[in-house]
This record gives C-alpha cells, structure tokens and sequence, in this order.
C-alpha cells in the first residue's frame, strides 16, 4: 500500500527560509494597539542604542502561520508513525497531558512567586518526587535538571560531592563499552578520570571490575536495562563489590522503560540514577527538548541535591533552600517544571498497573521483533531482550551498509532505528518498538525490513541510493562539515 | 484495553508465542528472582482521563498566575504576551513529537526552523555563529564559561564575573565549574548600578569576563567602557542577556567585542511556566565555532542538488567524541528555539523594534512615577531597560506578601542575595503592565511605606 501511495507522488511544497519570504516594511504582528512616542535616544545613551532594527523577517501572521505549517510537513514525528530509535523510548504522548500542562495555573505562573501562590505547582512537584522514588526504589529525588545528560551531571556531581565531604580524593569513574556518549562526557565534566570496561557478551562482570577494586575507584556508571537491551544482570554483585571498595553506583534511567513495577533500581544496589521523563513518562521530545531528567538518590547523597527543594510542612507545602552541602544550582530556577505536569499527569493516568503494563508490553514489542527479524538480519546477542533489540548488517549481501537500510526504512514510511550504536556492535541497528506500538504497526515494520533484504540481494542499487520519496534526497553530511554555513545571510539571497 | 496500549488480549496471546512463551512475567526471566519486586507499586490505580484532567485542574487552580494578578515581577523570566500562533503551531506534533532530528532526510521541518533561528540569533546577538539552543540562560552561561576556557590560551588565572550577573546563574556556574582549578573573582557594582570598572582594572589575571546586560538590577553597563577595557586586559568578554527583548533596540554586544553571547530568551514566546522550560542561547565568533557546545544546523545539498539542512560539527560532541567533548548536552530545547523563531517571525524587525520601545517607555513612565515620589526612591541611577531597583526603606519579602493580597506580583526580593539591598525590590514592566496598574502599585508601595515607617 505504501508502494503504491509513493507512485502517486507527494504534493510538492517547497518552502523558502523565512527570511526569504519578507515583505520589507511590514509592519508584523502587533501586541498592543499603540505606537511607541519617545526616541530611545532621549531614553538610553545613543552609543547603547542599536544602528538599525534586527534584521528579523517581516511578514504577518498568515505567511508566518504558513511558513511554519509547510515546514512541520517535511517532518517525522511519533504521530506520524513507528519511530524506533534505540534507548530513546518513542512512544506515544497523550494528548491529556499538553492540554494539563497548558493550563494557566501551571503555564503562567511566575518562578519567583511566593509560596502563598503556588500551593498547587509545589503540592504536584512533592507528589511527583514521591511517585519517582517509589518507582525506583530511591529515598529522595530533585527535579532539576533539564534533561537526562544534565541529571548524569547532577549525579556525577553529588558523587563528586559526597567524596569531598568524606576527605576522599577518588578520581576514577567505570562505564562499560556499551555506555551512551552522554556518560562519559558527563563524568569528565564532573571532572572524573573516565575508564572504559570491557563487557563479556554484552554484559558488565564482576571479573572485569575486580581489578579497579581500590582507592582511586569513585564508582561505576551503568546503563540498566544496557543499550544491547539486556539486563546487567549481575549488577547487585557488582554493587557489592565497588560499595565496598568505597565506590559509588550510578545508572543511567535513559531505559527505565522496561523495568517500571518489574525490579527496582534501588533493590540493585544503586546509589544514584536520573530518569528520562521525555522518554519514559511520555512527554514529547520536541524535535530535541525540552525534556526533563530528575535524579535519584539513596539517604547517603540525600544532603548533596541541588537547592531549592520542596516540602510539606503540616498541610503546607515550601520552599527550602539552606542545605550547606548541596551541590548548588544546575538550573536558573527549578527546572523543566511544565514537563514535570506532564509526566505527572502521564502517572495518574497510568497508575501502577498500568506502568506495569508498559514495561511488560515493550518486551514483548521487542522480543517479537527480534524473533521474527533473526532469519533475515544478524543478531548478535541470541538470547531474550528486554524492550529494545539490537541487529546488525552482518553478513547483508552486496555489502549494503545499516546506514542504507535505514535510509531505505524511510521510503516504507518509517523512521530508522538508532544506527552505528553500540559502538561494540558493528553496523548496529538499535530499535526500540516501545509498548504503544500494535502488533499489525510491528508487523509493516518487519515486512519493510524483509523487503530491503531482499532488495539488497536483488536490486541493491535501489538500496544504495535510498531515500527515494522524502523531500529531499540524501544529504551530504561531510559538505556541510567541511565549508560550514550556519546561518542565513542576505546577499545569497536568489 | 485501558490507557494508551493498542494490543488485544489475542494478540498478546499470539505474540507470545511467536516468542516460545507462554506469559509476560516470563520475557523478564533475565534479571535474578531476587530483584524481582515482589509487591506492585504504592501507587494509586490508573484513574480514567476526566479525573485525571479534574486532578490537575484542582492543583491548577491553587496556584496565583501573572494573568490573576498585576505582574512586576522579572528578574530574569518576564511577562510578556505569548501570540496564540506561538501556542497554537507548537501543538503541532509534527514539531512536538519529534526527536532530536538525526535523520535529516525526514527531519528538514525542525532542521530549516533551528537555521533559523540560529540566523535570529546572529541578527540579534552580532555574533557570526550561533548553536540550537541550550536549557536556559544559566546553563548557557556556565557553557560560555566552559567553552571560554577551551579557547583561552592561558591555562592559568581568574574567571571574572560581574555581581550583578543573575545570582542563580552565577549558582550554576559554580556548580560547573567547581572541580576546576580556576579562581573565581566577582567583580562588585557601583553606586550607579553598574559594573566597577576600577575594580576591573586592578585585576591582572582574567581570563574571561561575565558581565550580564541589562545587568540583574535592571541598569544598562557601559558597553563601550566594557569593550576598551576587556582588549586592554586580553580577556574574552561574555555577555549575558536575560532579557531577550532588549536585544532589539540595544547596540548588539557583538560591537563590543563581546567573544561568547549568551542569554534566556524566554521573552520570545514562552510562558514563565513557574521557570522551565527557558530557553538558553549560545552564540560566537566564526573561528571558535568548533569550541562550541551543543547541536548546530548547517546548509548542505541533497544528492540532487537541492539545499537541505543537517545537524553538523558533530566531532565536538558527546556521541563522538565521548569523554573529551564539548559539552555533555543531548537532547536541548528545540521546541523551545522553535517558540522563539516563530515569535520573532511573527513580531517581525519592525514589530520587535516597537515592542522594544514600548517596555522602554513603560519603565520610564515608572521611573519617572519614582523621581516623583516622596517616599519611593530608585536605588541606582543609571538607564535601565525594562526593570529597576526600587528602594522603599522597608523589607522587600514585607512589601511583596502586602502587595500580594491586594493582587500584585510587586517585584523580586532582593535579600537572600544582596542582603545590602533587603530594603528594595526589583521591579519590571512589559508591555504588558498598563499605566493604571503602575500609579496603582507606586501608589500602594507609598501608603505600605507610610505605614511601616
């Protein structure tokens, strides 16, 4: 069907940037119905006062509305259809919770109102606390940071923290190969020496840790369920191991997707971790944030979160903000506090059955895929998955690449899954079907994989040169590296 | 079925099988029995939509928003109108549910749209470069600092910074910086409001300089002063601007010589939203451009010729760089960058410009409300924007829970940060506040103070 939909064609709307749709001397969108009367000269110091108006476009609310619309059309999105990007959960967002987070008492309410004000927004951030702790097993939690990598920070911070307090000068962070590259960068900009670990089958060993077992050791970072989709499944030994060296233990949340009412981080021997709310707690991405990545901790590092922090005082709730040994600040106020009502909203709606339910429905997602995909594709890991699956274009005829198969993905109407990560899979293809897919959407996807099998075996050119029906065509990426143009400028105009 | 699951209890059944199992507690057979939790959440029960919309709406409702009361407050968030076209385009899921766009092919809606703003940024900033976006402006501010550091030649000496930088912001900079072995001194203010030049002066071993314009006090620095004296002591100048608005009609710190511009752009169609999402922006010169942190679009042209849009530079960055990137930022604000470009599209140059002028002209009618008052005094001299220091001789926390009862957001207290002005408040106007509203709370702030004394 979508074969023959191709063959008729998209309509062709091709959009000019902004800028190049002016009409000088439009007088654009006005706020308030008066004209400004005094010179700003007479008002500020001429030599602070700008030569000339911005060159901002001008155009009106029609041609803005428009401009807008036709680019939002060259899109992908989660409402369009299957976007199975690998540790990046793209599921559905609920439609309730944009319309919760829109709502005036939420959306207009000013940071630096006074508690009196604000009963409502501090009562939603201590209940949400609440529910995240529970969730993960943690004692305490801060909604802070703005999204996952800074909650990394945040938490690399509070182990940088604790250390100090402690007289202990540990410099020496552990991340197995299958890390994120946000972990790595998190923890040296925590200012942490950083050590990468083999994993034996995909998997962090106490064997591969013993040797790191001393005073230098701050902690290990790990990624549960990892970015192979396989539970670190000795992660309470190794917990064992680096709490007694005097270490710490930090997980990555990016895939807390799978475990929701299933296990507990807190259960494992973990001393730290932040979630995703932009994936697990289905608030939208926003083609790249906002997002939201609070951060939970144990008792221990409870006295290091950022200030302020929420609490109940009787029936009322309150600001704190004189905790000696925080860590200070990572936001200029609280946080991303609209997709904090989001993910709330998302958790009422869920309930605890319901959470449930989503990690159990994303293995079975997974699992499905990766049964009825192995004939075609190499996997390299045989054994169960947990909510997402990693193949690889090992063995694929006529040396067709995973970034060709992704590319082609996108002529069935599908976005491609995560490509070339992990870095310990070679040409990896990292799909992550998330628990709001059907079985029949699952079903197009593996027919569509099938076909580009077996299209690389027959007519591999076809492959090659993919994508054929998105609006543009491949794109030259070491182009646009080699002689940088990051911004608009007048005279290319035409 | 419940919630948002759109598989029948058949398929489950079926898929199972396909998989060689025979229930949904065995596809988690991997991780030991003895981290299986062995009771269900304490949580309530998922709740149909009507109660969880009515829920919301409860706690909603608890909460005083700027359109229930006459909002001075700012201080680094302001009360701008948000165009429903702003409101209305970003519920577009098209944009909205989107992901960071790594497959441009699909993905040139958001890509076109952060060229563009990254253009706006230029426009505004006069600087040549600017990123995708950062969360907001303290982040971005202590990632100017970071990346300042990157480019500096000395590897030793002082990260300077102006007291009147937002306190928050100068918060999140210790936070990022806390580990490094750089010194940090804080450069005082003036009488006047401004940054103590002659202070400045008598500092030998900066390395950058983080000065915030309009500064947290609302006065204008003296750019130009600024710009002789951080050539002359070879320092990288950060300019910090928290309020976006004043870009439009103040000369761009570009001219100044400024190195990193950073700021919140907030003021460009986003709700205050109790203070997130913001949105931060980082722009720069050309030849620092691969120092820079976070996601920046470029031009490029498809295999047919056609101009098309990628994220690019991607070697300064975690994903490829890992441990010794730029920056440890991902996923940014995007949808926040795309409310800013639709916003500034909408107002347009000359739209903006007029706004400009009229926040401009409102805090002068306030200013002037001041001279004129017996009692209310303004604490600095110097030309402000859209926002002052007030001094009214009594505690500032005092006047802001008054005023609250007679329905004014009347300012930012001022104490927890500069105890030395416990007796003033910060005070902004938008275009927002109308005339009535500033004599009404002049007047209020007057009978308070004469009450109090």
């Amino acid at each position: 069907m979508t074969e023959n939909w191709n063959k008729r064609g998209n309509l062709p709307w091709p959009e000019p940037l902004v800028f190049e749709k002016s009409s000088p001397g439009h007088p654009g969108y006005q706020v308030v119905n008066e004209n400004p009367k005094i010179n700003p000269e007479v008002l500020i110091p001429e030599k602070l006062v700008r030569g000339k108006p911005a060159e901002l476009p001008e155009l009106g609310e029609p041609e803005v509305i428009r401009h807008y619309s036709r680019l939002s059309t060259w899109n992908y999105s989660v409402d369009h259809g299957f976007y199975p990007l690998g540790s990046c959960t793209m599921k559905y967002n609920p439609k309730l919770n944009e319309f919760n987070a829109m709502l005036s008492g939420f959306s207009g309410l000013h940071p630096e109102s006074a508690e009196e004000l604000t009963q409502g927004m501090l009562e939603l951030w201590y209940c949400l606390e609440k529910a995240l702790a529970e969730i993960c097993g943690m004692d305490a939690v801060t909604l802070q940071p703005c999204a996952g990598a800074q909650g990394e920070l945040c938490g690399m911070l509070l182990c940088k923290a604790y250390f100090k307090d402690r007289g202990e000068n540990r410099t020496k962070i552990l991340l197995p190969d299958t890390a994120h590259g946000t972990n790595p960068a998190s923890a040296a900009l925590a200012g942490f020496e950083v050590v990468e670990v083999k994993t034996e089958n995909g998997l962090l060993t106490p064997k591969q840790i013993q040797p790191y077992l001393n005073k230098d050791l701050a902690g290990v970072m790990l990624t549960n369920p990892n970015t192979l989709g396989l539970f670190e499944k000795h992660i309470k030994e190794i917990s064992e191991m680096v709490h007694s060296a005097g270490g710490l233990v930090y997980m990555d949340g990016a895939n807390l997707n799978a475990l929701l009412g299933i296990t507990k981080p807190g259960e494992m021997g973990v001393d730290v971790m932040q979630m995703n709310l932009h994936k697990t707690f289905s608030t939208p991405h926003g083609g790249g944030g906002p997002g939201s990545g609070p951060v939970a901790v144990k008792k221990i590092l409870e006295p290091y979160l950022p200030a302020p922090r929420v609490n109940k005082k009787g029936e009322k709730f309150c600001l704190e903000c004189s905790f000696v040994k925080s860590i200070g600040r990572l936001s200029a106020w609280y946080g991303n506090v609209l997709v904090w009502v989001k993910a709330f909203s998302y958790i009422l709606r869920m309930g605890r059955d319901g959470l449930k339910k989503v990690s159990e429905l994303s293995a079975l997602n997974a699992n499905y895929l990766r049964e009825k995909l192995r004939r075609y594709y190499h996997i390299p890991y045989p054994e169960f998955c947990m909510h997402e699956c990693v193949l690889s274009d090992k063995g694929f005829p006529n040396e067709i690449t995973t970034m060709e198969i992704a590319k082609r993905l996108m002529d069935y109407g599908f976005h491609p899954p995560t490509i070339y990560f992990p870095l310990v899979v070679h040409g990896a293809l990292m799909i992550e079907p998330t628990e709001t897919e059907s079985k029949a959407r699952l079903d197009e996807f593996i027919t569509a994989l099938v076909k580009i099998r077996e299209e690389a075996e027959h007519n591999p050119e076809l492959v090659k040169t993919s994508p054929h029906h998105t609006p543009v065509a491949k794109l030259d990426e070491v182009l646009a590296a080699r002689h940088p143009v990051l911004r608009w400028k007048k005279e290319e105009k035409g | 079925m419940k919630f948002y699951f759109p598989h029948t209890e058949q398929e489950i059944l079926e898929m199972l099988k396909v998989i060689g199992l025979k229930s949904l507690e065995e596809l988690f057979q991997q991780i030991p029995s003895s981290l299986r939790a062995k009771d269900r959440l304490k949580l309530p029960e998922g709740a149909p939509e009507p109660e969880v919309e009515m829920e919301l709406s409860r706690l909603s409702q608890k909460n005083q928003p700027c359109s229930e009361l006459a909002c001075f407050a700012g201080g680094g968030v302001y009360n701008h109108y948000v165009p429903k076209a702003v409101d209305y385009l970003l519920l577009r899921s098209e944009f909205s549910t989107a992901y960071t766009p790594y497959q441009p092919e699909i993905s040139q809606g958001t890509l076109q749209a952060i060229f563009e703003f990254q253009t706006m940024v230029c426009e505004l900033t006069g600087m040549e470069v600017a990123n995708a976006s950062m969360y907001d402006g303290g982040e971005a501010g202590a990632e100017a600092v970071l990346m300042a550091l990157r480019v500096s030649d000395k590897d030793k000496g002082s990260i300077l910074i102006s007291n009147a930088l937002h306190p928050h912001y100068q918060r999140v900079i210790d936070s990022y910086t806390s580990h490094l072995e750089y010194n940090k001194k804080i450069i005082p203010i003036t009488s006047q409001g401004q940054l103590d030049l002659e202070a400045l002066r008598k500092i030998d071993d900066g390395i950058c300089l983080v000065v915030q314009h309009p500064n947290y006090l609302g006065a204008l620095e003296q750019m130009d002063e600024i710009a002789k004296m951080v050539q002359e002591k070879d320092l990288i100048l950060i300019v910090l601007v928290c309020e976006a608005l004043s870009l439009a009609i103040l000369e761009p710190p570009g001219k100044f010589g400024a190195g990193i511009v950073v700021g919140e752009a907030q003021s460009f169609g986003i709700h205050p939203g109790f203070g997130g999402p913001l949105l931060g922006f980082l722009a720069s010169k050309m030849e620092w451009v691969r120092k820079m942190p976070g996601r920046i679009v470029g031009q490029t042209k498809d295999r047919d010729g056609r101009r098309g849009y990628v994220l690019t530079l991607a070697t300064r960055e975690q994903h490829i760089r890992r441990a010794k990137a730029t920056s440890n930022i991902c996923t940014n604000h995007s949808l926040m960058a795309l409310s800013a470009s639709i916003y500034l599209s909408l107002l347009g140059k000359l739209g903006l410009w007029n706004l400009a002028r009229i926040n401009l002209e409102r805090a002068d009618y306030l200013r002037k409300k001041i001279e004129a008052s017996q009692l209310l005094k303004l604490k600095y001299p110097a030309p402000v924007f859209n926002e002052m220091v007030i001094n009214l001789g009594i505690d500032g926390d005092k006047a802001i829970a008054e005023l609250a009862k007679q329905g004014f957001l009347a300012g930012v207290s001022l104490k927890h940060h500069y105890p030395e002005l416990a007796d003033c408040l910060l005070t902004a106007v938008t275009e927002l506040t109308r005339e009535k509203e500033i004599d009404q709370l002049v007047e209020n702030l007057e009978e308070l103070v004469r009450r109090e004394k």
